[in-house]
């Protein structure tokens, strides 16, 4: 642990995300002190740009709403529907791909076939009619986030568990009766772990893009502030108050950003013989 | 012989996934909110039970699930797709005049970014470590981490608020009828952003993958050995290494063209060019399902003709293809 914590700490890039990170989650957890009024109520005259008023720091949108109090209101809902998401992706996406990977055979092929159908749809597009079907809300937002991105978990677990499981400690196992559900979950799945870390992390990221997406489009739970819903109100004013837009995005960026670099960072200190190879 | 086998191996599969699409699709459309006849009855202006009744009877809706399938897929190999309420208009006819402007702008999307990102790879990779290298690969990264939307709206501020080099708007310059080749320069005068911002996504993910899978490459023994003939460095480099190294990108380009397809969406509404993106926003926006899974039929048989074509540019690239698979 220690040898990897230094590993992490010796990457530039991910300890700037990492930074980055903590700043958007501490920003996320005082958001109803800071700003204890909802991010909807109106507050001020509408179009202030940013400074304009005290207190005001990133000015206030169409219908006078604080800008600041979205953005870290905002923060909540991006961090918590990325990390649903994820969790609920590597659910769907882990059983399928240990089940493929550790079985082979007949079930190799019908559970691949299947993630590859999953591949093969325009993620977005069937996000975006999931959504509409379900009726824009937190849950429905997050089931369909989860239902486009767990391919890629089903097919690093598949391909880790191909590897692993003629590892002469699976052999060892299977030899001693040990039950198949026992073999994959808690001989083989610790093992498999690191590299499915990664992709979460880098999951989590492309989650928060995601879900901005599907708000800006006006896809968003109508009752949660979040970042890609401002960008998508402000849009059509965008000639007169670029600042409605510009903050949101620079918010989602960052966070974004952050996780990547975070996901990278540790990618090398988990795979040190891999580290550096040509990334 | 074997080539010929190996596309139709590969038409057979794509026909297989587009039938699965299609019974997906059919179950989505079930799942959609509001009983159809209700919706027919609603825009009709009635609402009495017995004429409900009738319009079930009439369009089968009161019919078994398998029996509905069968018709709903014998219908859409007479390309009916069902009728738009909202547009007053068949839907496979909505979708058929949109289509041609998503070709357009995904098509120049996806070639943009194929060159631009091997292109800004190859660089990166070629002088590895430099500032350029450093340059190439910070810009990969924030690209790869900006929402597309945001990117289309932050060009739109620049160059055509501040600088007012390219129209934010449409597809053609409204009421000026031009014809021939003036009307398509208007056009591609109005393409450069919407294909710029769309592409840029995927030019840092091809970049970054050809820098890595070209300085893999660059490790290799044959390349020692065309040194030691005494080639010139961009000789190997274009003829040696990048030949090898792009392998990969191809895979990785046809994997991609879904995404492509999907963020059409988003740069569509945005520069409210007239493709079927911007007609999936709009009947999302009227709740309009019928046109909504037409349109998301129509995109996921796109993403399969992008992926049989990426196919086959892959067996012109790599002869080595096993073609048996």
């Amino acid at each position: 642990m220690n040898a990897f914590m230094k590993n992490f700490l010796r990457n530039k890039g991910a300890v700037a995300g990492l930074i980055l990170l903590s700043i958007v989650v501490i920003v996320a957890v005082i958001a109803p002190f800071i700003y204890p009024q909802s991010p909807w109520t109106m507050v001020q005259r509408p179009f202030q740009p940013p400074m304009a008023l005290d207190g005001f720091y990133f000015g206030t949108d169409v219908l006078g709403r604080d800008i600041g109090a979205g953005l870290a209101h905002g923060a909540r809902v991006s961090l918590i529907v990325g990390l649903v998401s994820t969790l609920v992706a590597l659910l769907i996406g882990l059983p399928i791909g240990a089940l493929a990977g550790y079985f082979g055979g007949i079930w190799d092929d019908i559970l691949m076939r299947f993630t590859e159908f999953f591949q093969t749809i325009p993620s977005f597009a069937l996000a975006i009619v999931i959504v509409a079907i379900l009726q824009p809300s937190l849950s429905g937002i997050v089931l369909a986030i989860s239902i486009v991105s767990w391919p890629p978990v089903a097919r690093l677990v598949r391909g880790e568990f191909l590897s692993l499981r003629s590892r002469e400690y699976v052999q060892a196992a299977i030899l001693s009766g040990l039950s198949p559900m026992n073999i994959i979950f808690r001989q083989i799945l610790p093992n498999a772990i690191s590299p499915i870390i990664v992709l979460a992390s880098l999951m989590v990221a492309s989650a928060i893009l995601l879900e901005s997406a599907l708000s800006f489009l006006g896809l968003g739970d109508p009752n949660v502030m979040s970042w890609g819903y401002m960008i998508g109100a402000g849009r059509t004013v965008l000639r007169q108050a670029w600042w409605i837009c510009v903050f949101p995005g620079l918010a989602i960026l960052f966070t974004v950003l952050a996780l990547n670099l975070i996901g990278e960072g540790l990618n090398d200190a988990l795979n040190p013989r891999l580290a550096r190879k040509g990334r | 012989m074997q080539t010929l086998r190996y596309i139709l191996m590969r038409l057979a599969k794509a026909a297989v996934i587009l039938f699965a699409i299609v019974i997906l699709n059919f179950c989505l459309i079930h799942a959609a909110p509001g009983d159809p006849a209700a919706v027919m009855a609603g825009e009709a202006g009635a609402s009495d039970e017995l004429f409900l009744q009738q319009l079930r009877e009439k369009f089968g809706l009161d019919q078994p699930f398998h029996i509905q399938l069968w018709k709903y897929i014998s219908g859409l190999l007479q390309l009916d797709m069902g009728y738009s309420y909202r547009q007053d208009a068949p839907v496979w006819d909505l979708i058929m005049d949109r289509l041609p402007a998503t070709l357009l702008l995904t098509g120049a999307a996806f070639v943009l970014s194929i060159v631009l990102g091997v292109v800004a790879g190859v660089m990166a990779a070629v002088r590895v470590g430099k500032w350029a290298d450093t340059a190439i690969t910070v810009a990969a990264l924030l690209l790869y981490a900006t929402p597309l939307f945001w990117v289309a709206l932050m060009a739109i501020l620049l160059f055509s608020v501040q600088l007012g080099w390219f129209p934010s708007y449409g597809m053609e310059s409204i009421g000026s009828e031009l014809t021939g080749f003036r009307y398509w320069l208007d056009v591609a005068h109005h393409l450069v952003l919407p294909a710029t911002t769309l592409g840029l996504f995927f030019t840092a993910i091809y970049a970054r993958m050809t820098r890595a899978s070209f300085l893999e490459t660059a490790a290799e023994d044959f390349v020692k050995t065309a040194r030691a003939k005494g080639l010139s460095e961009g000789r190997i480099a274009r003829r040696h290494i990048l030949r090898n190294a792009i392998l990969p990108v191809v895979t990785l380009a046809g994997l991609q063209a879904g995404q492509i397809v999907g963020g059409a969406v988003l740069t569509e509404t945005v520069f409210a060019w007239p493709g079927i993106g911007r007609l999936m926003f709009d009947a999302l926006l009227q709740r309009d399902y019928n046109v909504l899974l037409g349109v998301f039929l129509i995109s996921s048989a796109m993403v399969l003709l992008f992926n049989l074509i990426t196919d086959l540019i892959y067996l012109l690239v790599d002869p080595r293809i096993e073609l048996n698979t």
